[in-house]
């Protein structure tokens, strides 16, 4: 079963595409938080009016709109809808955010605690007491208690209770954020801090109130479709591990949608492998010490703002997607193209990159929802040429390492390999990043992925 | 004994609202279930428009229907099966 959150915004974007599609979205967007959670209905929150208005939000994000656009509370979606449609561009992510967080939704979350529960027995041994490294911790009529003044938060007292009975609190976007970019302002409302997101979505796949929403396109797309522009879809390897049917089959169901061509990105990763093979080479004999991949947008992210030095040594050479954009525009001269993948930073590659859309999987698959089309009913797509299982395997942690490896398989070299992976960025693999930058870790080639496993675990897959 | 037939509607609507999920399902069965059921992926069964989304995922199990499919009601029904 997929979980609360997750059911919600699919549900909700199924009902926006169906909706789009009758010709009803302006009318009836202002009825969906209502008919969602009509008057008997059983809340998800304390009262379906929270709900309701946290549906109204979300809806806004699926417009395009953030939460922190609202200037005027009373707005109608209908006019945001209005607005909406009066603009030939997605709206901008590259300077303001993909991602927003939803004010209605988010619980505030207390500020990350070590808590002494009811389980605590006051044994004798007192481990907690004796394991703390700062003295925070004494026996107060036969149970432990914390002095808040020294405790330093390091949580090892919740790892030695044989009960159990200390633990700590965490706030889990902020956790999940790999680069300090949530905070709460003045007021306590959670914000996120556009000089240092990253986008790499940790914090809108971990919030269990779901309430960091990502700014949709779909609404663009769905528009330039209906308009009959051309566009072609490009297609993610990631999706491969997503759907019932065959990826072939996935490529008629979108070709339906009337996308006038579907193409593999993995024939960009051809490209992208080629090249970055290319660049390696010359790199290590020319003397330099390390090169990392730059396929992973958030990654990329995280090296401009956070180490801006050791940007020489992430690759050059473009990503599978900007490779990809390039096959279709060369083949269908004139055409707009659509990146469909499970990534939320992709947004902001695809804004500096000029790839015109992006769509999630979950968006894509409420697309094909809405139109009844079914994966798995589909005939197979005769894929003129398939990519090489190699660059298909690029969604994959280490599939870039493994597809470099290959391309340089053939040749005598006068540097040895030494290749390392960064599988999932935290704040410790940052650390671990900068210990790499600074030439304390060895490797010559580093793969870094920010969504552990890659992108088929991407914070929009379907697999959730 | 006969295998029960599991049949899982795997139309775009319920495999991302829950049925994708559900696939693997065979696996995941307690050990009194595991071996009784067939299990098949079938293509939309339309029911999902008939009460817009509220139902969905929907499976069959021997035909009947179980609306809002999760793991754990459809070892229920199972269990009612059995003990017929």
């Amino acid at each position: 079963m997929v979980d609360g959150s997750v059911f919600l915004r699919r549900e909700l974007m199924i009902r926006f595409v169906r909706a789009f599609n009758n010709g009803s979205l302006e009318t009836e967007l202002d009825r969906f938080p209502v008919k969602m959670r009509p008057r008997q209905d059983n809340s998800s929150r304390c009262c379906i009016y929270h709900d309701r208005a946290v549906i109204k939000y979300r809806l806004m994000n699926l417009l395009g709109f953030s939460c922190e656009e609202e200037t005027d509370e009373s707005r109608t979606l209908a006019s945001y809808y209005r607005e909406a449609v009066k603009r030939d561009k997605p709206a901008d992510v590259a300077e303001k955010l993909p991602l927003s967080v939803c004010e209605a939704g988010c619980s505030e979350c207390p500020s990350s605690k070590v808590v002494i529960t009811g389980n605590c027995r006051g044994c004798f041994s007192r481990p907690c007491m004796y394991s703390c490294p700062k003295g925070a911790i004494s026996v107060v009529n036969q149970v432990s208690s914390i002095d808040y003044s020294k405790c330093i938060k390091c949580g090892k007292c919740t790892s030695v209770c044989p009960y159990h009975a200390i633990v700590k609190t965490t706030v889990p976007c902020e956790d999940a954020c790999p680069t300090g970019a949530i905070h709460k302002d003045n007021d306590g409302h959670t914000r996120i801090n556009v000089e240092k997101c990253i986008s790499c979505g940790n914090c809108f796949a971990r919030c269990p109130f779901s309430a960091i929403l990502e700014r949709s396109q779909m609404l663009d797309v769905l528009r330039a479709l209906k308009n009959g522009e051309k566009i072609v879809a490009m297609i993610a390897p990631a999706a491969a591990s997503q759907i019932a049917g065959t990826i072939e089959q996935l490529f008629t169901a979108v070709s339906r949608l009337g996308f006038s061509d579907v193409i593999e990105v993995a024939l960009g990763a051809e490209e992208t492998t080629a090249r970055e093979a290319e660049e390696f080479r010359e790199k290590m004999n020319a003397g330099e010490k390390l090169m990392t991949t730059s396929c992973c947008p958030a990654y990329v992210e995280l090296v401009r703002k956070f180490i801006p030095d050791f940007l020489l040594h992430v690759s050059t050479t473009p990503s599978p997607m900007v490779f990809a954009a390039e096959i279709a525009r060369r083949e269908h001269p004139g055409c707009k193209v659509v990146f469909i993948g499970p990534c939320v930073a992709k947004r902001v590659e695809a804004a500096r990159k000029n790839v015109d859309y992006v769509l999630s999987f979950e968006e894509l698959f409420a697309m094909l929802a809405g139109k009844n089309i079914d994966v798995i009913s589909c005939e197979p797509w005769p894929i003129p040429r398939p990519a090489i299982a190699a660059a298909r395997n690029f969604a994959r942690s280490c599939g870039v390492t493994e597809a470099v490896i290959s391309e340089l398989g053939g040749f005598k070299e006068d540097f040895q390999l030494d290749a390392k992976a960064i599988n999932g960025i935290d704040r410790k693999t940052v650390a671990m990043l900068k210990m790499y930058a600074s030439g304390k870790l060895p490797a010559n080639f580093l793969e870094v992925m920010c969504c552990s496993g890659g992108c088929v675990n991407g914070p929009c897959s379907l697999k959730k | 004994m006969k295998k029960m037939q599991l049949e899982i509607c795997c139309g775009t609507t319920c495999y991302m609202l829950g049925a994708n999920r559900l696939l693997n399902i065979e696996n995941e069965m307690p050990s009194d279930l595991r071996g009784k059921t067939d299990v098949r992926a079938l293509p939309c069964m339309g029911l999902c428009n008939e009460k817009e989304l509220s139902g969905a995922p929907y499976v069959k199990l021997n035909g009947q229907v179980i609306e809002n499919a999760t793991a754990e009601k459809i070892y229920e029904k199972m269990r009612a099966l059995l003990e017929e």
